[in-house]
Order: C-alpha cells, then structure tokens, then sequence
C-alpha cells in the first residue's frame, strides 16, 4: 500500500535561538496521504518544526528528508511544499484572483493554464463569484479558504496548515474542519497541520503528534493517544481526565483510594508507584451498595449532552461525566471497569528519564 | 474670553506671516525702495529670469533635489527593509545610529561634511553638494518607510517565498508594493528638505556652484534687491505646496 510510504523524515532536529534550545531532537515520519498533527500547549516547538519543513528555519542540527532527498539546506522556494499561513498573509495590494494566481505566474504559466486553475481553484473553496474582490472586503473564513487556495494551486505534494482555523469562531471552525478533511481526502494530499487544539487534532488527523518543551511526547492515531497516553501531561492535555496516584500489587491489580482495582496493564514492579487515569466518561454511578468507591456529589453542572459531577470518593474528587443526574450532596457508588483503567508511570519518574 | 482667545491667535498667525505677505507684496512692487508702493508690476520676476546666475542656481537647486532625493530613497528603502529583517537588539541600534543625524543641527553636519571633504581633498562643487545632500536626506527616507514595512503581515514574505518566489522576486512583487505609499512620502520629504537646505549646502559647496539658498545669502550680504524677494517668494510657495502634498498624503495614510 502507498500509505506505507514516508514522504518527509525529520531525522534527529535540534534547534537553538541564542542559546535556547526550542526543538530537541526530534525525529518524525510522514506518510504520503496522510492527515498528521501536531499538537501541543503555546511555545512546544510545534510552529518552528512546520516552519522547518517549509524552509523559512533551518535546524541547528538534524535534517530533512523529502522523497528521499536531503532538502536541509533548500530556500522555501524549491520546495514541493506550500504553505497556510497564521493569519492568512494574503497580499492586500493583489485582488482574489491575483492572489491565487500569484504561484502560478511565478512559475510562468500561460494564460489559459493560469485562468482556468483559478477557476477551479475558486469552485473548491467555494468563492467562484469573488475573483475581482479586494482581500481586505472578505471576511475571516473567506481569507481563509483564498489562503487554502493560493497554496493548493500551486498542486504541492504537502501542505502545511499553521493554526489555519484560529482566528475563526467556534462554528466556522467546525464547518472548516470538516471541508479540510474533505479536501485532503479528495485531492490526495499530505497535509501536516499545527493546532493547540486537541479537539481539532481527534477530529480531522490521521496520526498526532503531541509535542512538550520542544520534544515528542507521544505519536499515534487519535483514537490510541486518548486511550493510552503515555503520560500525565498528555492525558490531561487530551480530553479530559481523573489522575491519581497509585500502586501496582502485582500485574493486573493496582490499589488506590485504598482500594485494590482489577486493571488489564502489566509489566510493571511490584510495589511501583503509577499514576492511573480514568477518564470522566468511564467512572459509572451505580447504588452506593454496589459501587468500588462511595462518595458524595458536590456539584453538578449541566454540560449539554452530559452532566458533570464532581464527586468526593476515597479521599479524592472525581470528575464524573454521566447522562443522568445524580442531586447534589447525594450518597453514590462509583464503579470502573478494567479496561477504562489506565495505568502509566508517574510524572517525576519521566522527567528523570528525560 | 472668546473674543481674547480669537484676538491672541491672530495675533500669533500675524506675527508668523507678515513677513512673508510683506516680502510677497514687496516682490509685485514696481518701484526700487522697500518704504514705498510704486504700483504692481512683475518687473522683477522678468529680471529674475532673465538673470544667468540665477537661472544657473536654480539649475543646480532643482537637479540636485531630483538627484538626491532619488538616490537617498533607493539607499534609504533598502537599508529600511534591512533595519526591519533585524533581531530586535541590532534593530534598535541601527535606529538611533540612522535618527542621530535628523537631531543634529545644520551646522554641525555641515561643518563635519565640509571637514571630511576637505580631509578626503575632494574639491567643494557640485558633486560634494550632492553627496552632502543624499547624507542628510537618507534618514528621512527610512523613518517614513519603516511604519509600512511594520503594518505588513511579517508573514507576506516567506508566503511569496513559499509560493516558488525567490527573494528579488518577492521584494519586487510583495514588499515594495506594500510600501509605496512610504516611499513616495519618503521621496517628497527628501525633495524639499534638499530645495529648502541652506546651511548644509553652504559648507559643502564651492563659491562657484550655488544652489538657490546660498546665491541669496550672498545677494543679500551686498544688500538686498528686489529680484530676491521675487525669488523668495517663488520658494516659499514652492515649498508650501509640496508641505501640503506631504501633509494630505500623510494624513490621509493614518
């Protein structure tokens, strides 16, 4: 299969601005077709690794692997990779058409060649009518998809997306998101995306890369990364979720809140101290009869399609997400099936690995 | 109150204009004596041009304007575009080392220029006038540049670039369409600074080439005639309308 493919490899990337170091040792596959991400909180290195791709940085160390070819050291300008930036960077004395038209005429294409993949260009984004418009009259979302245009016209083989939908509101960003997937899948595009948002990462990527402090945390499918975080950090970067400090009796078997819980991880020591997640949505409200864990509802707030309680059982508070309302102050039992319990090994012991 | 207010005021615009109506009116006056009004005539505007030394200066006012201020706005636009590429500590030194010589007084950067001129043996004319002038006007031309490369997306360049653009392709096509309208403005402010320049021209020149202002300086030290105060007043309303282009153009930029 193609998918198996890799299009671009970041091989050991370091990068220092006087002194300080952003990226460390980085190292990164990207498959051909394929939706990757990368995720992190302001200032983890997300930005500049794009920016390295595209060529606007060049990594103190490392390198740069496209199709097989070393492009370390290739201007942006040689580069099969085009660019959606922060903020659009559309050129305001240039109308829509000529916006788009601009990599094209770079490239010294005809006329004909130039009109017509415009044209297509402005169907896609679904701005047909809007070529001889100013870029400063459009609104954010329309800036936006001339942006996605400019790039895509210029048929790259990788498109790199900088927080394309953050400047947009909450319900255009949605309706983008899904128009971006659509687009990727359609022309068969590598796209590498840039997000802080975690949300945005689940929906539309096919691997994310959650990054921390200029390093790689953790790579995978979405769906992997929610369900097994590697760490604290990325457990409560991703979703939301109960962390809690606990300790492995033996393989299968953790105690916390003073309790012992049936778990499915091994391979850990005896004794070992863990940090174990539970996500809110996993913790099940049964009679307090029945339940693992008893405790109090202390607050209850509506969330829309859930509930969400927060729940003080075994000396600690828990967030508990549940379609059905338990009343405030009332007695409950908590109960967590093995599979929902995550075990991964404390926070101090990973930075000392680091 | 109001009547003080409004009194104060014209007393102020009196005191400021006066004598620039008194020399205009004076330049219409038929007669030779400054005490008295012998009838309009433009018999001294005839004279003027009808005069080769002044027709001369004019020349070498008006080409050296043209001249400098080209030459300064090309040098001031690239080292503006350079100064703005900076990291923020270089930035700010190449700012205070370009604003220093606007503060500075004429004469201390005619003197100096006069100095380094005659240190280098470069003979005073024409051309060291012309260097003097592109010197003072350079500054200028960075200082009305730098806002519009500032209100630029800092992104617009490495788009151009990343849309297959080389570097001279994007300075051409992005950056410098983006500031035009600071160039032009730059250009205009460096064409009257150099047809209003008296002090630094005076230094940097020999007695033999003479721009406007110092052929009237040394017309008046034998005493004033009546042709240079046409030639004043041409000057002024010269001046005064390029200060307005300038001031409409600035305005209607903020």
């Amino acid at each position: 299969m193609q998918e198996q493919q890799k299009l671009i490899t970041l091989e050991n990337i370091s990068k220092e601005y006087d002194g300080t170091v952003v990226l460390e040792d980085i190292n990164l596959y990207v498959r051909k077709n394929e939706f990757l991400t990368l995720l992190g909180p302001s200032g983890c290195g997300k930005t500049t690794t794009l920016r390295i791709i595209g060529g606007f940085e060049k990594p103190t160390t490392g390198s740069v692997i496209f199709d097989g070819q070393d492009i370390t050291d290739l201007p942006p300008y040689k580069r099969r990779v085009n660019t959606v930036f922060q903020k659009y960077a559309l050129f305001p004395h240039l109308n829509v058409f000529e916006n788009i038209a601009f990599g094209l005429k770079v490239s010294k294409r005809s006329k004909e060649e130039i009109n017509e993949r415009v044209a297509q260009m402005l169907d896609l984004v679904n701005l047909k009518e809007y070529g001889k418009r100013r870029v400063d009259s459009l609104s954010g979302g329309q800036q936006q998809r001339i942006a996605i245009a400019r790039a895509l016209v210029n048929e790259p083989e990788v498109l790199l997306l900088d927080e394309p939908l953050g400047a947009l509101d909450l319900k255009l960003r949605k309706g983008m998101q899904l128009e971006l997937k659509r687009m990727q899948q359609r022309l068969g595009i590598t796209f590498i995306f840039v997000t802080h948002d975690q949300e945005e990462a689940l929906t539309m990527s096919d691997t994310i890369v959650v990054m921390k402090d200029g390093r790689i945390a953790q790579i995978g499918p979405p769906k992997h990364i929610y369900d097994e975080p590697k760490s604290a950090f990325i457990a409560n970067f991703i979703g939301e979720s109960n962390i809690i400090r606990g300790r492995m009796i033996k393989d299968e078997l953790v105690n916390f809140c003073g309790t012992n819980f049936t778990c499915v991880d091994f391979g850990f020591a005896k004794d070992a101290q863990v940090d174990v997640l539970i996500r809110p949505e996993d913790i099940v409200i049964v009679g307090e009869d029945v339940g693992q864990l008893v405790g109090t509802v202390k607050s209850v707030l509506f969330k829309g399609v859930h509930y969400e309680m927060i729940i003080d059982a075994g000396g600690f508070s828990w967030k508990v997400h549940s379609t059905s309302m338990q009343p405030e102050g009332s007695q409950v039992g908590l109960s967590i099936v093995p599979f929902n319990i995550h075990i991964m090994k404390p926070m101090e012991e990973e930075e000392l690995d680091e | 109150m109001k009547t003080l207010k409004r009194a104060y005021l014209a007393l102020i615009l009196l005191f400021l204009y006066v004598p620039i109506a008194v020399l205009i009116l004076q330049s219409f006056n038929a007669g030779i004596s400054r005490a008295k009004w012998e009838g309009f005539s433009f018999r001294w505007y005839v004279q003027l041009i009808q005069s080769p030394n002044i027709m001369q200066a004019l020349y070498v006012t008006v080409t050296i304007a043209i001249l400098a201020s080209l030459i300064s706005t090309i040098l001031g636009t690239m080292a503006a575009i350079g100064i703005h590429a900076m990291s923020k500590k270089p930035q700010s030194m190449m700012l205070t080392l370009s604003n220093i010589p606007m503060t500075m007084p004429d004469i201390v950067t005619g003197i100096s220029l006069m100095l380094l001129f005659i240190f280098t043996k470069m003979d005073r004319g024409y051309f060291t006038m012309l260097l003097a002038h592109i010197t003072f006007n350079t500054p200028y031309v960075v200082l009305s540049v730098l806002p519009k490369l500032k209100e630029m997306n800092k992104h617009s360049y490495e788009a151009a670039l990343d849309l297959g653009a080389t570097p001279g392709y994007a300075l051409r096509k992005v950056i410098l369409p983006a500031v035009r309208p600071g160039i032009i403005t730059g250009a205009m402010l460096a064409f009257t600074l150099s047809l209003d320049d008296f002090t630094i021209s005076y230094f940097t020149t020999s007695p033999l080439v003479q721009n406007l202002s110092t052929l009237i300086y040394s017309e008046a030290r034998k005493g004033i005639k009546p042709t240079m105060n046409a030639l004043s007043a041409l000057m002024f309303v010269s001046l005064l309308i390029l200060l307005l282009l300038i001031n409409r153009r600035t305005a209607e930029s903020s």
